[in-house]
């Protein structure tokens, strides 16, 4: 398995024979916003671009991307558990999996990362037709980040999501509480560490379990 | 369309929503009742709830509450192959169901850095327009009965059910098709289709037109429709609002034009539909109006079709290389897009779903605030929602 | 229907008292249900079907005819609940009292020279007066249902009922000036006997001259019986069938019943005041015969008065509380008394 998390440079002679000048200008402008807050970014030429921040400086990422970057549409808020599972690659019950992998060591996506959980938000600018997603990282001991809401109210619904799902609190968020589960689950289901008991009882076929392609015969 | 500029609007929407607090402060002081819309209310058209204070007849204070359709697809989809992953998400938006898997399909590729043949692409953009129509037809005939005509919603059925004929057609199925793969499609047009899909789109066609007199013409629905529900543009984009809702505050921004996806709408001519208004008769008209450009698109794209093969060279187990990719579309409700997190495993380490009611409905705290009991109703069926993309 | 009341008409004269009453009570208890689900059948259940490109009930019996019935049957073995904090009596009561509003407008209601039950000197005055009694039905059933909706729906049902009485009676006002009278069967005698510009051909129903009448009535009737576009009262989209929303089995069907029967009431008023009754314009209209002729020709004009309304019901969406009173108090009253003076100055002038 490769190595994810890579600086901008490398990846971009990797994977583009020319820069993204867009994306870059975008990175350097929120570097410039953000000052020693602005850890690190990545850039997939004319496709994506990912920026990670300190958490002290969250809210101030998505003011600036804002204000700065033209980026007035919220897109939407979440979070990413990079432990891997417990419970192997595909959770399925053992008789199905006779020899589980060991697990994975923890790996972070682009832009890099030090904690088990990241939070993730999109943006996207309606007049230059370019989004960008922020992430920051979140100690294991302090999962806690300030609320985006009194820069973008959509975010209200989002946060109430990532707090359920996983755990995160939201300082100065008006209204923390659950918003699809029932009020008194235990646990936060979209963390990794918490098992899918559907398939832990009933083994689920089909991990090669493959079709045919049109116009090819059964052999 | 009145001829009233961005600003004015807003500051009219400003006045208005102070105006309802100014009443609701002034007036003689009594008590408040809550009443309690859903989860099995005819209005909310699956289990959606919502708690609303009001004071008389006027909403105080209103509060979506979901949740009781929740499936937990992002947690699914952790634990199945990527292809095993399109028949969950074929349920999120069941009414439109081809539109949600093109996204994650989409995404897929870009991770594993394949793009679908020509044929494939032109026939997924068709398949694509042609759940956009049989979504936002019911949507036309639905919010006419919300408001209390019984005719539109059967004549939407109708009408429907030429669309759902032809994608049936093509994939088998015509509510859960399951036709999208990484590369590619699973099979090709049958014979014949092209011919039928294009009368089809011409009842569409009239069905437009039908519409067009029947329900925006009648003064009745202009009535409890106009400057109701009034979105500014800035505060919608601030809530997430997407697709025909943004459209119809005049924001000018369609994913099919401005998204960089593998699909061939930059091949066919076609117009994205804008209305200033941004209340609630603004986002039928805009509806209204896609509708019918899409019966254009498919008409073109079953014109230039390219001949060729409808599979890229893919793997037999498919194997996504490790990386994070985020696709969007023009989903007929709205922006939605999968952020694919892979390990380069053969199941995805995160799917992270961006469904457009989910963000479209979130806003309706703040525009309930003020409205009567029966402007409600008017609001939430112009937002347009299906439970299903709520929930996920 | 039609028969019932007929032989009541002939026995009239001979039978004594307390047959003649039973034979009334017995006609105005049968008219009733008849006219539900003659409406409910042609309209409700074919004419919307037709309009909707479908075909509607089609298994009971021929072409789906005995469909209602076999509605009414199966709410009758209904479980009749009550809800828990509901008010007993006041509940059980509310469906009663609207239904019984609705069978006292046909006491007055003519369909021959003697087929009426009880021909009155204030014939449409009474009408008028019994069937705004449904609104107390309507507002005990919000009331004692001890749900928000059915209160909304109540609250709303009387709000409208009542602003809806005035151009009804407003409407009425420009036919008694132009006849003269508040008896029904004089009003009908007055068209059947009438000219137009001194030609007797038609007769002179009063439609012609008081279109505008006929207008605001036919309005205010969509009101009345809480009908599209004016149905908030019940309005299944928003408070889920308001006062009704409670009622269960034949508690339901007695609001049902009570609903089409005041339609077809309604339409049976209609058809008098303004397209000339039970009387054809040639002929003696003391003549037997229109005993047994008046009721069919009644039923025609009911039926084509009845299209009107329910055309009306299946085709326009729903106004909102304030623009419906909007519409009454700021263009149809006003219209109706402006109805009013032109026909006074009419009817002195000429």
């Amino acid at each position: 398995m490769t190595q994810l998390s890579s600086t901008d440079t490398d990846t971009a002679a990797e994977a583009g024979p020319e820069p993204d000048e867009r994306r870059e200008a975008w990175a350097a402008q929120l570097a410039d916003a953000l000052g020693d807050d602005f850890i690190e970014h990545h850039i997939i030429p004319d496709s994506d671009l990912w920026v990670r921040v300190t958490r002290e400086s969250w809210v101030d990422a998505a003011t600036a991307a804002r204000d700065q970057l033209g980026c007035e549409f919220f897109d939407w808020l979440s979070a990413i558990d990079w432990l891997p599972s417990p419970y192997g690659r595909d959770m399925d019950a053992q008789e199905d999996n006779p020899q589980p992998k060991a697990a994975d060591p923890m790996e972070q996506g682009h832009a890099g990362g030090q904690t088990r959980f990241q939070i993730v938000v999109r943006l996207y600018s309606t007049t230059e037709h370019m989004g960008l997603t922020i992430k920051a990282d979140l100690p294991d001991d302090d999962l806690s980040v300030d609320t985006l809401i009194p820069v973008f109210a959509g975010s209200n619904w989002h946060e109430r999501e990532a707090w359920e799902m996983f755990g995160i609190h939201f300082n100065n968020h008006p209204d923390l509480r659950n918003i699809y589960l029932p009020g008194e689950f235990e646990g936060n289901p979209l963390r990794k560490d918490f098992p899918l008991l559907a398939r832990r009882v009933k083994p689920w076929p089909g991990i090669v379990d493959v079709e045919l392609f049109p116009g090819e015969e059964e052999s | 369309m009145t001829a009233v500029s961005a600003d004015q609007r807003q500051q009219l929407a400003y006045v208005a929503t102070q105006a309802a607090d100014a009443r609701l402060n002034v007036e003689i002081e009594t008590e408040g009742m809550t009443l309690n819309i859903g989860p099995q209310h005819p209005a909310t058209h699956g289990t959606l709830r919502l708690v609303a204070r009001l004071d008389g007849e006027q909403v105080v204070e209103a509060e979506p509450i979901m949740g009781y359709m929740h499936r937990g697809y992002e947690k699914l989809a952790e634990v199945r192959t990527y292809p095993q992953v399109t028949t969950l998400i074929n349920r999120i938006d069941w009414l439109g169901s081809f539109a949600n898997e093109v996204p994650f399909i989409l995404a897929a590729e870009k991770l594993m850095e394949v793009e679908a043949p020509p044929r494939a692409q032109w026939i997924r953009t068709a398949l694509f327009e042609l759940s956009r129509i049989a979504n936002i037809t019911l949507f036309l005939g639905d919010m006419a009965v919300q408001l209390g005509a019984l005719t539109p919603v059967f004549m939407a059925f109708r009408d429907r059910e030429f669309v759902l004929n032809q994608i049936e057609a093509v994939t088998g199925g015509r509510f859960h098709p399951n036709f999208d793969r990484i590369g590619g499609l699973k099979d090709d047009l049958p014979q014949g289709w092209i011919d039928d899909t294009k009368q089809a789109m011409e009842k569409i066609r009239d069905f437009c037109d039908e519409f067009e007199e029947l329900v925006l013409g009648n003064e009745i629905f202009q009535a409890r429709s106009r400057g109701i529900g009034i979105v500014p543009p800035a505060v919608g984009l601030s809530y997430g609002l997407s697709g025909a809702n943004i459209r119809a505050s005049g924001v000018d921004w369609d994913l099919r034009r401005d998204g960089h996806e593998a699909l061939a709408y930059d091949q066919v001519d076609w117009k994205v539909w804008t209305h200033p208004d941004g209340d609630s008769f603004a986002r039928y008209w805009v509806r209204l109006q896609e509708t019918r450009e899409a019966t254009h698109i498919v008409d073109q794209l079953l014109d230039g079709l390219p001949s060729g093969p409808i599979m890229a060279k893919v793997p037999r187990i498919i194997k996504v290389p490790a990386g994070e990719a985020y696709a969007a579309t023009e989903n007929p409700l709205g922006e939605m897009g999968y952020y694919i997190v892979s390990k380069g495993d053969l199941v995805p380490f995160r799917v992270k779903i961006r469904s457009a009611s989910f963000s479209n409905i979130s806003i309706t705290p703040w525009l309930l605030k003020g409205v009567y009991v029966p402007d409600i109703i008017t609001i939430l069926a112009s937002l347009y929602f299906i439970l299903g993309d709520i929930d996920r | 229907m039609s028969s019932a009341t007929v032989m009541s008409g002939l026995l009239a004269v001979e039978v004594p008292y307390w047959a003649s009453a039973i034979i009334k009570l017995g006609v105005v208890a049968l008219v009733v249900p008849t006219a539900a689900l003659v409406l409910g059948y042609v309209f409700l259940l074919k004419m919307m079907s037709f309009m909707q490109s479908r075909l509607g009930p089609m298994e009971a019996g021929p072409y789906g005819t005995l469909q209602l019935l076999a509605d009414g049957l199966k709410f009758i073995q209904k479980e009749d609940i009550f809800p828990e904090k509901a008010d007993r009596t006041v509940f059980a009561l509310a469906p009663l009292v609207v239904l019984i509003s609705t069978f006292l407008i046909y006491v007055v209601i003519p369909t021959g020279p003697d087929a009426v039950v009880a021909q009155l000197d204030v014939g449409i005055f009474y009408a008028l007066a019994v069937s705004s009694l449904s609104v107390v039905g309507i507002l005990m059933a919000g009331w004692a249902s001890a749900n928000k909706y059915a209160l909304m729906g109540g609250l709303r049902a009387a709000g409208q009922l009542i602003a809806y009485e005035l151009p009804l009676v407003l409407a009425v006002m420009g036919v008694v000036i132009q006849a003269g009278t508040l008896d029904l069967q004089k009003i009908v005698a007055a068209q059947a006997n009438g000219e137009i510009f001194g030609w007797g051909g038609i007769g002179n129903p009063f439609i012609l001259t008081q279109f505008v009448g006929f207008f605001i009535f036919l309005v205010a009737v969509q009101a009345e019986t809480t009908q599209p576009p004016f149905d908030m009262p019940v309005a299944e989209s928003e408070i889920v069938g308001g006062y009704q929303v409670e009622y269960t089995g034949f508690r339901f069907l007695f609001f049902f019943m009570g609903e089409f029967g005041t339609a077809f009431a309604f339409a049976a008023l209609a058809a008098v005041l303004f397209l000339g009754g039970w009387a054809l314009p040639w002929g003696d209209l003391t003549h037997w015969g229109f005993n047994i002729a008046g009721p069919v020709i009644m039923l025609v004009k009911v039926l084509a008065v009845s299209a009107l309304i329910f055309w009306f019901r299946f085709t326009y969406p729903r106004l909102r509380e304030d623009q419906l009173q909007r519409l009454a108090w700021k263009f149809l009253i006003p219209l109706s008394l402006i109805n009013i003076v032109v026909t006074g100055i009419f009817k002195v002038v000429l």
